[in-house]
């Protein structure tokens, strides 16, 4: 039997890392449902090419962002729950599905926040009903993601 | 419930994650879910679901490591329904 993480320690436990690193905050943490958030800095330099004048954040950014921010942090705190903290280690939780659909845009500076709420937990798969809105409660992407642990 | 109508539900839960067309044209009992299907190992648990829900059974995540064909899987459902 393992531990709850506290929402500091999750942070420090998302592997993905400067200049891959889309997650600033988890705001909420439960075993059904997280809650995280990210500003996206208007200096990051894929805003140069897409577009140039009309700087918009890539689809498949976002779509990472709310990985990180919901499908990723989850894995880790169920599998810390589960399993003893060197075993937990082990695992780290990669990308196999992602079914989303786009109805609006970010903007270089926005903040936006993301819910996902797992769908089953199961053989160190995780998927998930995920939502990112902008913090006026936008609706950017909405749909489900899936990752799965596999020793690292 | 017979074994037959087993096999046709396994292939009918399995057909979406299939990548192999022509092996699933000549699934049998032996044919390999993973090798000759080419049914993404992720989507494994999907498919074990699929069974529990289709079945109304539990199995076990034990059982599914040796579930390598589509007669594991007739086997394991057969034992528990």
């Amino acid at each position: 039997m393992g531990r709850a993480l506290d929402r500091a320690e999750l942070m420090t436990r998302i592997p993905q890392q400067e200049p891959f690193r889309f997650v600033d905050e988890i705001l909420e943490i439960e075993e059904e449902r997280v809650l995280g958030a990210y500003r996206w800095r208007p200096e990051a330099d894929f805003y140069r090419g897409h577009f140039p004048g009309n700087p918009v954040t890539p689809g498949v950014l976002l779509v990472e962002s709310m990985a990180q921010c919901g499908v990723v942090p989850l894995a880790v705190y169920l599998s810390f729950l589960e399993l003893e903290e060197a075993d937990a280690e082990k695992f780290q939780t990669l990308f196999t599905e992602a079914n989303v659909e786009f109805s609006g845009i970010v903007r270089p500076g926005d903040r936006v926040i993301t819910e996902t709420r797992r769908i089953y937990w199961r053989r160190r798969k995780l998927k998930a009903d995920v939502e990112m809105r902008l913090e006026d409660g936008t609706v950017i992407c909405a749909g489900q993601l899936a990752g799965i642990g596999v020793i690292r | 419930m017979e074994a037959s109508e087993i096999q046709e539900q396994v292939v009918k839960i399995l057909t979406p994650y299939v990548k192999d067309q022509q092996a699933l044209a000549k699934v049998s009992l032996e044919t390999n879910i993973l090798e000759d299907l080419k049914v993404n190992s992720a989507r494994l648990v999907d498919v074990v679901l699929a069974f529990e829900d289709a079945f109304d059974i539990e199995i076990a995540d034990d059982d599914v490591d040796e579930v390598n064909t589509v007669g594991d899987c007739v086997r394991l459902i057969s034992e528990k329904v």
